[in-house]
């Protein structure tokens, strides 16, 4: 099992709530928003994501698929 | 003195005391330093800049932190060279390289690092740390000694060994990590978070990435004071490709420039790792984590914190984004080496290489006046062209068998179409 903590940003015209809904239904995948601020144009979530690490990947995946802007709250800490 | 005003939200435009924060509490945003432009202009002219030491601390009034507690070992203003030979061959009119192989640890990370490690003593901290493939590493291994800092740096166990020694040269607390990539950044965020360090690109992060925007005031000062039409950067985590953009845009700011720039910029990264470039190609700013597999280490940063930005920064400048392969990597070394030499390492490959293609592609224009980024020198990587390099010519010490090798070497080489 892993914990990721990642940004959602969602443009203007997608729905939100059933992206983070059906994340958690397709995907074996425990979703907990920690904050969030979304109103009528673009919105944020940020997002603690439980399961196993490939599974996470799958996820996010597919709601990149739908256009989702997703920043890890913390990129690669390894550089050159 | 210093004109840094406050850390300020990326994403949400919170904004924060000045204190070693590197993301917002309320969006988790990156933080980002805001200044006192009005008092930065008034403080600063070409004239006293003209005055200032051979080093990036001419540009004190711009940079984030109280030069009382620089440390100097002689980093920045590094040559900007007009490359008339690469030009050619490339199908350009004028093209210049920054060379910032000259620093002192041999790669632009001693302008980031002397940021880090200034702010770090302003702030209290007597300790340094950072996780790196190399670069990085040296960078901070070296400013801590100068500072009679300690120093805890992070290295995956499998390094190049010019890397490791260029780091271990220094006595640094040296860390090999046993396991792959992702061991060593779990570990190292782990270790961020609960630990009395300034570690570089994470919690001094805000300071340390403005080091970067030094590359822009040189580039426009030794120009004479304007802006090149396009500009072409290496890219790991997107941080100096968007600070090269963002130094520009200040010097207009502050009113160093009399216009606004107007500069394309494109980023180069490689083809194994290429999670920038792939979302440029596909027109999105979404880009997708890959593992990277490639000679240039120093640009292999599979989840870039800066991704998204810097292709906005495409976006808004017009610019565009290449990738080269290991074997256009090693050509590229080649080519700037043979045309103007200059050795750099995997990373000004990967640059070189991408100019190449942009030229070719028609996406930098013949007319475009380029400024090309080398980052890194080449003595860090021979690993990457040994082997590769035309072979030296082995005689017993007497003229005869030197005149006869000599005539074979000739013919040899027009048999293979160089000379
Ligand atoms: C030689 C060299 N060039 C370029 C880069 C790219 O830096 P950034 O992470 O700011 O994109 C690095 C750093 O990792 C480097 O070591
Ligand atoms: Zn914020």
């Amino acid at each position: 099992m892993a914990t990721r903590r990642v940004r959602f940003t969602f443009e203007p015209d997608m729905i939100r709530e059933p992206v983070i809904y059906q994340l958690g239904h397709k995907f074996q995948v425990v979703t907990d928003i920690r904050m969030a601020d979304v109103d009528e144009g673009i919105g944020w979530v940020v997002l603690e994501l439980d399961g196993e690490p490939e599974e996470i990947e799958r996820s996010l995946a597919w709601a990149r698929e739908l256009g989702v802007r997703i920043d890890s709250t913390l990129g690669d800490v390894v550089e050159g | 003195m210093s004109f840094e005003r406050a850390l300020r939200c990326r994403e949400c435009g919170r904004e924060y005391e000045l204190k070693p924060i590197f993301s917002c509490e309320f969006c988790f945003g990156p933080l980002e330093v805001a200044y006192d432009y009005d008092g930065i202009r008034e403080a600063i002219s070409t004239d006293s800049i003209e005055r200032g030491p051979a080093s990036l601390w001419r540009y004190a009034p711009l940079l984030p932190v109280d030069p009382q507690y620089k440390v100097d070992i002689g980093t920045g203003f590094t040559p900007l060279i007009r490359a008339d030979r690469l030009a050619k061959r490339l199908g350009l009119d004028t093209l210049w390289l920054k060379n910032d192989t000259t620093n002192p640890t041999w790669s632009f990370k001693d302008r980031v690092v002397s940021m880090a490690i200034a702010r770090a003593r302003q702030f209290g901290f007597t300790a340094m740390a950072c996780a790196s493939t190399g670069n990085l590493a040296n960078s901070v291994s070296a400013h801590s000694a100068a500072a009679g800092m300690e120093a805890f740096v992070f290295i995956p166990n499998d390094l190049e060994i010019g890397k490791v020694i260029g780091s271990a040269i220094y006595a640094p607390t040296l860390v090999m990590v046993e396991g792959n990539y992702d061991d060593v950044n779990r570990l190292c965020t782990e270790l961020a978070g609960s630990r009395p360090w300034a570690f570089v690109n994470i919690n001094v992060r805000p300071f340390y990435a403005e080091g970067s925007r030094t590359l822009s005031f040189e580039v426009a000062e030794q120009l004479g004071w304007r802006t090149p039409a396009h500009c072409v950067a290496p890219m790991a985590s997107g941080s100096l490709f968007t600070k090269i953009w963002k130094g520009f845009q200040e010097l207009h700011k502050v009113g160093l420039l009399a216009d606004e720039p107007r500069i394309r910029m494109s980023g180069a990264q490689a083809a194994g790792c290429s999670p920038i470039s792939t979302a440029f190609a596909q027109g999105t700013l979404n880009f997708v984590p890959q593992k990277p597999n490639t000679i240039a280490r120093s640009l292999a940063i599979g989840n870039p914190a800066d991704g998204y930005y810097a292709l906005k920064v495409m976006e808004e400048t017009g610019g565009g984004a290449e990738m080269a392969t290991d074997e256009e990597i090693v050509e590229g070394i080649k080519l700037l080496a043979e045309t103007e030499g200059i050795f750099a390492e995997t990373a000004g490959g990967v640059t070189i290489a991408c100019l190449q293609k942009l030229v070719a592609s028609g996406a930098i224009r013949r007319d475009e006046e380029t400024v090309a980024f080398i980052t890194g020198g080449g003595l860090k990587t021979i690993e990457a062209v040994e082997g590769k390099l035309i072979e030296p010519v082995r005689v017993p010490a007497n003229a005869e068998a030197f005149d006869a090798a000599l005539a074979a070497r000739q013919a040899r080489l027009v048999g293979v179409g160089g000379a």
